[in-house]
């Protein structure tokens, strides 16, 4: 086994582990902090596919950005003070069915595709000047939609915040 | 410098530890330093002498501060969430390590060498804020709470201009390597990036080739505009005065930690420090040529001692280093504090702005050059 290998099973361990104690806690400061885990480990398997610029920016974009805010959501809409903070299991049945259906895909998806596998790994070094060529040349419109949708979405909620 | 370690020690995982334990050496020796310097000059600014009695002219002070915090009894409130008050402290200080690999020390000495140095200093600086909520919500005590949110919501905030004001810069170079942007500033200080970067064509680390001239010195008005909203966001993002609001003692107690003691409160202490050195050498590598001597030549290159160079860029990254620190506890006694609202102010309607409109101004010159 060599050291990547290694690296690669400590990082799915780190992933796999936080994510199960994301869904399993009762508690969901405790769930929204593995999840911090889950991304870093997430962003060390992009950094082992060689997608370097990946990997920061779901540090960025997931820890730094999305994840503070889902932890000031969770503080802000309950009791602050009271540390039980606490997610009960309700309708068992439908999601088990959705969770079934969702699991059949994903396990279809994962037998069926014709993976690729390369004989060795190709000799990039840095993917940033790449993404950001394709970026502003074959995926101009989809980047420059994607720019109006959040510019939309930013506005929308300056306005709900300021509406009294 | 890696090969040197690794023929030192003879074994590949123990050099590798070795190596990643060198910036913490430095940190701890740094400390030290720091935390006497704070003592002395603030007892100066206000015209005290200070600690006087540990030692001649109190220099053992910091020791007796840290066997102080080692041996204080470490207690963990009854109604505290045990395992994320436990966790935090490490949290908070792993967010301010991991950003010291890729910092360059010398021009062989970075943990590191990545091409996105810059990027990742700003992503893994997230890591800080997490840990600031965590022990701030696992302490169960309102004012704890409240300092942990300010202090989320300060970071995140700042770090919009901070990030734009070295995105400025990465644009210049054309490249997010720390090597990159200090090799672009090499032949002296007046191809700093302060003073508008290099003025004749550089070779940079990564072997590309930078084409500039004489006329980048249009560029040293908005350059020195950048490095104020840097520095300005930086001070924010490490919770210094003017922006130490969320550790206001007249309102929050101590902020985050304040249910903390012995050497967990250590450890919230030592990464505030980590986080001020670091985000002060990022501003001697981005604005002021990094490990580079400010005349362009150094004595171990003239003399062919490869050992000097390397003592040589040590000395001028931890000199450039220490002057920006020591600017920080400068203004601690210069300014008063700033209100939540004129903090939020500062940053969401002028910093933002204007950085924004430096990267398009920027931008568009270097485009059209």
């Amino acid at each position: 086994m060599e050291l990547t290998d290694i690296i690669f099973y400590i990082f799915a361990l780190v992933t796999v582990g936080s994510a199960m104690i994301v869904v399993f806690s009762r508690n969901l400061v405790y769930s929204a902090f593995s999840l911090m885990f889950t991304f870093l480990g997430i962003a060390g398997l992009y950094v082992l596919l060689l997608a370097d610029f990946l990997a920061v920016t779901q540090l960025m974009i997931y820890v730094g950005g999305i994840l503070v805010l889902m932890i000031f959501g969770v503080m802000l809409t309950h009791r602050v003070v009271n540390v039980e903070i606490s997610s009960g299991a309700m309708r068992v049945i439908p999601a088990t069915i959705v969770v079934g259906v969702f699991l059949g895909t994903l396990l279809l998806v994962l037998t069926r595709t014709n993976w690729m596998v390369m004989e060795k790994s190709p000799d990039i070094i840095g993917t940033t000047s790449m993404i950001g060529t394709a970026l502003v040349t074959d995926y101009l419109l989809p980047f420059e939609v994607g720019g109006v949708v959040l510019l939309v979405a930013i506005v929308a909620a300056a306005f709900m915040a300021r509406k009294r | 410098m890696e090969q040197f370690i690794r023929d030192l020690i003879g074994n590949d995982l123990l050099a590798t530890i070795v190596w990643c334990v060198l910036p913490l050496v430095f940190i701890l020796g740094y400390a030290i330093v720091a935390i006497l310097a704070e003592m002395k000059s603030a007892s100066w600014f206000q015209d005290r002498l200070g600690p006087m009695r540990t030692g001649p002219w109190g220099i053992f002070q910091p020791f007796a501060d840290i066997l102080k915090l080692l041996m204080k009894e470490d207690i963990v409130p009854a109604r505290a969430d045990k395992i994320l008050f436990n966790l935090a402290p490490f949290i908070v200080f792993v967010g301010a390590y991991a950003a010291f690999a890729v910092l360059p020390f010398a021009s062989d000495y970075v943990g590191a060498d990545l091409n996105l140095g810059l990027f990742y200093l700003i992503a893994v600086s997230s890591f800080g804020v997490l840990g600031i909520i965590m022990g701030g919500w696992a302490s169960n005590n309102k004012y704890s709470l409240l300092g942990a949110m300010r202090s989320a919501a300060q970071i995140v905030s700042y770090e919009v201009p901070s990030a734009t004001a070295l995105l400025i810069v990465a644009m210049m170079v054309g490249s997010l390597n720390l090597q990159d942007i200090i090799t672009a500033q090499s032949g002296g200080f007046w191809n700093w990036f302060i003073l508008g970067g290099p003025k004749s064509d550089v070779v940079l680390a990564s072997g590309a080739m930078l084409h500039a001239d004489i006329g980048n010195f249009v560029f040293l008005p908005l350059l020195l505009a950048t490095f104020v909203i840097y520095y300005l966001s930086a001070l924010a993002e490490t919770n210094r005065t003017p922006f130490d609001i969320p550790e206001g003692e007249s309102e929050l107690v101590g902020g985050y930690h304040t249910e903390y003691s012995g050497m967990k409160f250590g450890m919230f202490f030592m990464a505030e420090y980590a986080n001020m050195f670091l985000v002060s050498a990022v501003a001697a590598v981005v604005f002021f040529g990094g490990w580079q001597s400010p005349w362009g030549i150094t004595l171990g290159e003239a003399l062919d001692i490869p050992v000097l160079t390397l003592l040589e860029g040590v000395f001028w990254t931890a000199a450039k280093g220490f002057f920006f620190v020591f600017v920080m506890m400068w203004l601690r006694w210069t300014l008063p504090r700033l209100r939540v609202d004129q903090l939020m102010y500062m940053c969401w309607k002028v910093l933002i702005p204007v950085s924004f409109a430096l990267a398009l101004v920027v931008g568009f010159i270097v485009v059209i050059r």
